[in-house]
């Protein structure tokens, strides 16, 4: 074997052993996977931006009925979801602390309370969902929104056909925030699988710093879809 | 069978493709060069594909009658050939084979920043491949590739979900290739590989790679709503129920538009390697090339409504949309003057990969300049929907993308195989596709400005226009065997070609330091960066021919 492959042996031997082969040194690698997940987020607001657009045409064309069909949202469960969301982001950022000083307890318990947080907002929305569908408001050949006045016109009804729309948009871009939760969830639960292991030090911990990056973003999402959807049409 | 070329190296050196054997080293490798070849093999299978529609549309057009197919067929034939050749061969086509292959070596790296989500993205381009075929091949889709709301949405009773779930998931695989790229190139260079001394290929891989990021997610979200709305009937895109198909046309085309760019740029950049390589000169502005590519990333975002001219959108927003559709043409036309300035006194060599880069001047700026007929609203309302827009975008996505591919291939082929292609029938195959691509689609300018629309399989009102017919439809059989040919040569030349050295073209670039084929890490020794990109002077004087590589 001709001695310059043996170089690149040599040079291995002394790597971290969470350093991937293809990387010089574990900040390079920390960089790299900092920067893709901030990419990929990128994508997701790309993702999420065209669901906006259309939302923002339709509250702009069918402003009243908008305002009325967003009325019968329950609010009190959405702002407490709201709550639980920025409870969880606490979490997570305790957690990413954890991981970086090496407190293996506080990283274990706040990685668990985001799990169950993330939980508990799916639990709520899914209550959220169930009222939806036993009072008709599920788009398709059962929805019905009949009577239901117009905001600011005194003896004028609600469209339900534009009353749909605002309920397409509604479980459309809920429902993809909520898989986007699923997602957050079931990566969460590997970290916490690995920091069962004990495979997260302070000199590795990238893993739960780009989690914390999706899980923070996702709440983003949310804190978005909250007033647009829940708060268009509440007065004091 | 041994043959008389393996015997002067009876010690064959490793390299990524004799490091292993078998069918789970190719199909569980993190390779970016082994994955690579796996893009090759499949979208060169999606390419046959396509064309064999294209081919099958072309015997129909021969005679002015809708005799070979029905009305029905030819609606899903046009559909499904548009669909496979923009999602399936053009988009991944340079990005996800040379791209894959080149980018890491190019800046220096032992591979992408990512290699088990490169190998995820090939994995999700199969996925989305398969569920196309099969679609297909249980009845297909006749919306034509842009699936317009509400026809897509409410009438045809053809596999729209089936098919827009199978773009949705090659889609992820795109958007992975461009995070990879994205990644690579900001943190994975070698030392001394600073921004400035990228090859512009790199540049327009970049700016390639930004769109895939952000246009993509866009059409995922739009193909999710069609879904939604077949299936339920919500009225987000139904006028009868309140929604409007403009917006359709407005998300699909936010990607759609960009898209085109996402098959333009790779071969841009593949171009300006082979013009300074074959020039045997620095690029003429380099800093103009590399920055035209991020501005028509950008700009390339901003154009999407010029398909919408006659689809009832305000005039004030066409007027905007026609002045940055102008708008984006001034970077292209950077890049032009630059390729030419760089050809001036250079000293030229009319090797296969020059031929096919010739062909791409001549042939994107033909589709260029009638893209800016296109973006003047006069004449955008009288060509619109007939064979002139056919031409146009054939012009730059086949006359462009595909000669770009194809003189990349060549190109990089000794890097890629090891081995030598035969120079002479490339050459004879590039003359073949340059000439056939023309007489196929020049005759198609002509049918659209006589105003023979696009999407008819009968034209029996109209029989004088069946001798333009018949010219590109002859045409369309001498490409095909231009595309037919490289393919056998190619495979020939893997075990009869003559083995390449390490720099057969004696092009600058990192890639072309290291062996042919690559060893699996790329490099035996890290690269250090002392040169300047392009530093042709320096490689041709006579006192060294090669610059070293500083430890």
């Amino acid at each position: 074997m001709p001695d310059s492959t043996l170089v690149g042996l040599h040079h291995e031997e002394q790597h971290h052993p969470e350093l991937l082969h293809h990387f010089a040194e574990p900040q390079q690698q920390r960089d790299a996977a900092s920067l893709g997940m901030w990419v990929f987020l990128a994508t997701e607001v790309m993702f999420f931006g065209g669901l906006f657009c259309a939302y923002l045409i339709y509250r702009r064309w069918y402003f009243g009925d908008f305002g009325a069909a967003s009325k019968t949202l329950n609010a009190t469960l959405g702002a407490t979801n709201t709550a639980v969301l920025i409870c969880s982001s606490l979490t997570v950022v305790l957690a990413v602390w954890a991981a970086k000083t090496a407190r293996r307890t506080l990283l274990l318990v706040s990685l668990g309370i985001t799990l169950l947080l993330g939980l508990a907002f799916l639990g709520i929305k899914g209550v959220e969902y169930k009222d939806k569908f036993v009072e008709h408001h599920v788009p398709g050949a059962s929805f019905s929104f009949d009577k239901v006045p117009l905001p600011g016109h005194p003896g004028q009804y609600a469209n339900p056909r534009h009353a749909q729309i605002f309920f397409s948009l509604y479980f459309i871009m809920t429902g993809l925030h909520a898989l986007h939760m699923i997602i957050g969830l079931g990566l969460f639960l590997w970290l916490l699988i690995m920091a069962w292991k004990g495979r997260f030090t302070p000199e590795y911990n990238t893993p739960v710093e780009i989690g914390g990056l999706y899980w923070h973003f996702v709440d983003i999402i949310w804190i978005y879809l909250f007033p647009l959807l829940y708060l268009i049409d509440r007065h004091p | 069978m041994s043959m008389p070329t393996t015997i002067p190296q009876p010690v064959e050196r490793e390299n990524y493709l004799n490091k292993e054997y078998g069918v789970w080293s190719w199909l569980l490798t993190t390779d970016h060069k082994r994955i690579a070849l796996l893009y090759l093999v499949s979208i060169t299978f999606f390419f046959f594909v396509g064309g064999f529609f294209a081919l099958l549309m072309r015997l129909e057009l021969l005679t002015p009658a809708g005799d070979l197919v029905q009305a029905d067929t030819y609606n899903k034939l046009f559909t499904m050939h548009g669909m496979i050749m923009v999602f399936f061969f053009l988009i991944p086509s340079i990005p996800a084979v040379l791209g894959n292959f080149l980018v890491p070596l190019m800046v220096g790296a032992r591979d992408l920043a990512f290699p088990r989500i490169n190998l995820l993205s090939w994995y999700l381009y199969i996925i989305g491949g398969v569920m196309m075929m099969h679609c297909m091949l249980t009845g297909g889709v006749d919306t034509g590739w842009t699936f317009y709301a509400p026809f897509s949405t409410n009438f045809t009773n053809t596999k729209i979900v089936e098919a827009g779930l199978a773009i949705f998931v090659a889609g992820f695989s795109s958007i992975l290739t461009g995070l990879n790229f994205v990644v690579t190139i900001h943190r994975m260079r070698a030392p001394g590989m600073t921004w400035s001394r990228l090859p512009l290929f790199i540049w327009a891989h970049y700016a390639t790679s930004i769109i895939q990021l952000l246009g993509t997610p866009v059409i995922a979200v739009t193909i999710v709503l069609v879904a939604a709305e077949r299936a339920l009937h919500l009225g987000i895109f139904d006028p009868k129920l309140g929604g409007d198909p403009v917006l359709f046309q407005h998300l699909f085309w936010f990607y759609s538009h960009p898209a085109v760019y996402i098959m333009i740029l790779p071969a841009m950049g593949v171009v300006t390697e082979i013009i300074a390589c074959f020039s045997r000169k620095r690029i003429f502005g380099y800093s103009f090339v590399a920055f035209s590519s991020i501005a028509i990333a950008v700009f390339g975002f901003l154009v999407w409504a010029h398909h919408m001219f006659v689809a009832g959108i305000s005039i004030y927003s066409a007027l905007v949309f026609s002045f940055l559709s102008y708008a984006v043409a001034v970077p292209s036309a950077i890049k032009v003057f630059n390729w030419t300035a760089t050809l001036y006194k250079g000293s030229i060599h009319y090797d296969a990969p020059m031929l096919y880069a010739f062909g791409f001047l001549g042939l994107f700026t033909m589709g260029g300049l009638t893209g800016l007929f296109l973006a003047a609203l006069g004449i955008n309302v009288h060509v619109t929907d007939t064979y002139f827009i056919v031409a146009h975008f054939h012009y730059i996505m086949v006359g462009g993308a595909v000669m770009g591919y194809l003189g990349g291939m060549h190109f990089w082929w000794p890097k890629i195989s090891g081995r030598l292609y035969p120079e002479g029938w490339a050459r004879l195959a590039a003359l073949i596709v340059f000439i056939g691509f023309n007489l196929t689609f020049f005759p198609q300018f002509l049918l659209g400005y006589m105003g023979m629309p696009r999407r008819y399989y009968d034209y029996s009102h109209m029989p004088e226009f069946q001798v333009l017919n018949v010219l590109s439809t002859a045409g369309a059989t001498v490409l095909g065997v231009g595309y037919l040919l490289p393919m056998v040569y190619f495979l020939w030349s893997m075990r009869y070609g003559k083995p390449a050295s390490d720099n057969p073209w004696n092009a600058a670039g990192l890639e072309w330091k290291t062996a042919s084929p690559p060893p699996t890490f790329n490099f035996d020794e890290e690269p250090v960066v002392t040169w300047e990109a392009y530093n042709y002077e320096e490689l041709d004087a006579p006192h060294k021919r090669e610059v070293p590589v500083a430890r």
